[in-house]
């Protein structure tokens, strides 16, 4: 019961992760109708800023972040710009091989500026502890049943600022003006711009927000797993698509429920059945979950009227 | 329309110049050294490898390529035989490394230094093979570089003996088997538990050598998992795994980056088994931002020790930190001694600079087997080479010690 129970928490813990990097894609496409393959490394420019910021400068964790933060939102609104927005009634297909090509670029830029040796991240989200000895421990999680079951701080974090984005996301698109604008524009870009919605800077705006939460996603992701090298945000960049395309890519709770779902089975899949096949079946059940429901678990059911 | 046919046509017959002359006259070929290299003399021995220069393994390419540059120029400063080298990447992919070994091939490559990892290796050590062209191997150890060694499951040789194909890094199943030795002589654990990498051919290499010679020792092996390249984040199962099932001793035949992962989050969870590893573990001590504290106790088999006192290594270990602002690895140690060993085979069977890549192959490989070819390096004295390809060199046990390595015996 007690290896469940720690199999569990490790799967949450891994979801969370792909939950959060999957509310980015899932912002993207919900608005843009394009799948933002570079997103995965904004994730990874973001940890790097981070990185740097907190290690070599010696800045507070929080700077580290708000500054990685604005980074990301320029770097995400400066490849809106240069790569995406020409190509605004290009065939998706163009739009998607330039997003892949986005996502090479970054990659290897990165490793030409800061070389592909690993850097580890720094640990920040741990609690220091002063011992009655004068000596101190540090904390990176809270054990209970005796030490045998532990949770990272790290996961709790994760955990929260997930569900606290999904909520600001949710209030942000239905009950604000901008929100409202992103709405119509996911729904008909044409009619959008016939009721006096500009929607290049709407579209500009979606960049912004998902960039920023790509550099949150960032810090995250090497907060819980710290090795930090060029190609860092790929692979879970590409889980994280699978887990909004389970979720039901365009919906905002579907991203956290695919993202946290997609971790449980894959971490289960490696306990109980194979940790040879676990990737096999993380994507067996996606298929599945395609097959039955085609819009993913949580997905709307579009009628095209004709 | 017409004007793109042009241009192709253009373009197609640029190319078939560049190819002809590349090939066939001696003074086309002085021209591309005079492209590639300034330091290289008339004459000069051409010398081509392929590496990982950009990627996920480009920590491997660029500090074999590096290694290999200061071996360079430190023999094209004593005047003597003069060296011009070349590396082409290959990005750890096999397809691109061959595209790569066939640029060299058109530069006119004399000798070969292989690819620095084993699967791109697998592809050019064929190749070369086919043009025979010799091949000395920094870093690719995997026994398909070599060919004709028995696969340790099937008893079958899978690929046939490659003449022209030599290692400086111990093979696979050495590091295996030597692991296996070395935890049952000193008694490091009774129950032992590995995790290792699927989907990576030195990985596995290592495991399976690791796993027959385990069962002829009689170690306790309670718990196998694995990894591949595409879930290497989470490791928590595996790592439960092992401590669920009491392992006091947990091998680790991978390379630094996920070794580094894995005793992060067995930290985490409070696990402390002793942790082996192999040559590839060597690097972690010079990770950025790395916890030392994490691999205090880390036992690791590898051939070169940054902290040497000797006067070879200290000498290349200041003069790299001082080129590229890092400490050199095994890989960079291992490719500077490829490039001295060529030097002293060339030098010792007296073949001229200028003789073919074939005829200079014939000479190196007499060169490398002949018992009398000893060759001392950074990763070890009294080197010498048999027929097999393999070198003849012993993997070190090191311990880490308050963040350096100490030798086990």
């Amino acid at each position: 019961m007690l290896t469940f129970l720690n199999h569990l928490i490790n799967g949450i813990s891994l979801g969370s992760v792909y939950a959060i990097i999957a509310l980015g894609y899932t912002m993207v496409y919900g608005i843009a109708k394009m799948l933002n393959f570079a997103h995965g490394d904004i994730i990874m420019v973001g940890a790097y800023i981070c990185f740097f910021a907190v290690s070599t400068f010696g800045l507070p964790p929080i700077v580290g972040v708000l500054l990685a933060m604005v980074v990301c939102t320029v770097l995400g609104m400066v490849i809106e710009r240069l790569a995406y927005k020409p190509l605004r009634s290009a065939p998706s297909l163009a739009v998607l091989i330039t997003a892949i090509g986005v996502s090479y670029f970054l990659q290897n830029a990165a490793q030409l500026l800061w070389t592909s040796n690993p850097k580890i991240f720094p640990s920040f989200l741990v609690v220091t502890q002063q011992n009655a000895d004068g000596t101190q421990t540090v904390k990176s999680g809270i054990q209970f049943a005796g030490g045998q079951l532990s949770v990272s701080y790290a996961t709790l974090i994760t955990i929260a600022v997930c569900v606290v984005i999904m909520l600001v996301l949710t209030w942000f698109t239905e009950h604000t003006k901008m929100g409202q604008a992103i709405q119509a524009c996911s729904e008909d870009k044409g009619a959008a711009q016939l009721m006096g919605i500009n929607v290049n800077t709407t579209i500009s705006l979606t960049f912004a927000i998902g960039s920023a939460l790509a550099a949150i996603a960032g810090v995250l992701l090497c907060s819980a797993y710290p090795t930090l090298v060029p190609t860092t945000g790929s692979m879970p960049g590409i889980k994280a698509f699978t887990a909004a395309v389970f979720g039901g890519i365009g919906s905002i709770p579907g991203a956290l429920l695919g993202g946290i779902l997609l971790g449980v089975i894959e971490i289960f899949a490696k306990a109980y059945i194979s940790t040879q096949l676990s990737d096999a079946i993380v994507f067996a059940v996606l298929i599945v979950v395609l097959l039955v429901r085609p819009t993913g678990l949580l997905g709307k059911q579009i009628r095209e009227k004709v | 329309m017409k004007k793109v046919i042009c241009m192709g046509l253009a373009l197609a017959m640029a190319f078939s110049m560049v190819a002809c002359g590349g090939s066939s006259s001696s003074a086309a070929s002085s021209e591309a050294s005079d492209a590639s290299s300034s330091t290289a003399a008339e004459g000069a021995v051409k010398i081509g490898g392929t590496g990982p220069l950009t990627g996920g393994a480009a920590i491997y390419g660029n500090a074999a390529k590096r290694g290999a540059e200061i071996a360079v120029e430190e023999i094209n400063a004593l005047g003597g035989l003069q060296f011009d080298l070349k590396y082409e990447d290959d990005t750890h992919d096999a397809e691109k490394a061959v595209n790569a070994y066939n640029t060299l091939k058109d530069w006119g490559m004399q000798v070969f230094l292989g690819s620095v990892t084993s699967t791109p290796c697998v592809a050019t050590s064929a190749e070369s093979n086919g043009d025979h062209i010799f091949l000395l191997t920094p870093s690719a150890s995997s026994t398909d570089v070599l060919g004709g060694v028995a696969n340790p499951l099937t008893g079958t040789i899978d690929v046939p003996r490659k003449d022209n194909a030599f290692q400086m890094c111990f093979m696979d199943p050495n590091q295996g088997t030597a692991s296996a030795q070395y935890i049952s002589e000193k008694n490091l654990g009774t129950k032992i538990a590995i995790i290792y990498k699927n989907d990576d051919v030195y990985s596995t290499g290592i495991y399976n050598s690791f796993m027959n010679k385990a069962q002829e020792l009689g170690l306790d092996v309670v718990s196998t998992t694995t990894f591949t390249s595409d879930s290497q984040t989470d490791f928590s199962v595996q790592i439960n795994d092992a401590k669920n099932s009491g392992a006091d001793l947990l091998f680790l035949p991978m390379y630094y980056d996920a070794a580094s992962l894995i005793l992060t989050q067995a930290n985490n969870i409070g696990y402390a088994p002793k942790f082996f590893g192999v040559d590839g573990m060597d690097g972690i001590l010079t990770l950025a931002g790395f916890d030392k504290s994490l691999a205090e106790g880390v036992i690791l088999l590898t051939p070169f020790n940054t902290d040497a006192q000797d006067e070879k290594t200290k000498s290349f270990v200041s003069k790299y930190n001082e080129k590229y602002g890092e400490a050199p690895n095994q890989f960079a140690a291992d490719a500077y001694d490829c490039v001295y060993a060529i030097y002293q085979a060339l030098t010792e069977s007296g073949v001229a600079s200028d003789a073919s890549a074939s005829d200079m192959c014939d000479a190196l490989i007499a060169q490398f087997t002949s018992p009398n070819f000893v060759f001392d390096g950074l990763t070890g004295e009294g080197m010498t080479w048999s027929e097999s390809g393999e070198v003849t060199k012993s993997p070190k046990g090191m311990v880490i010690e308050n963040g350096a390595y100490v030798g086990m015996d």
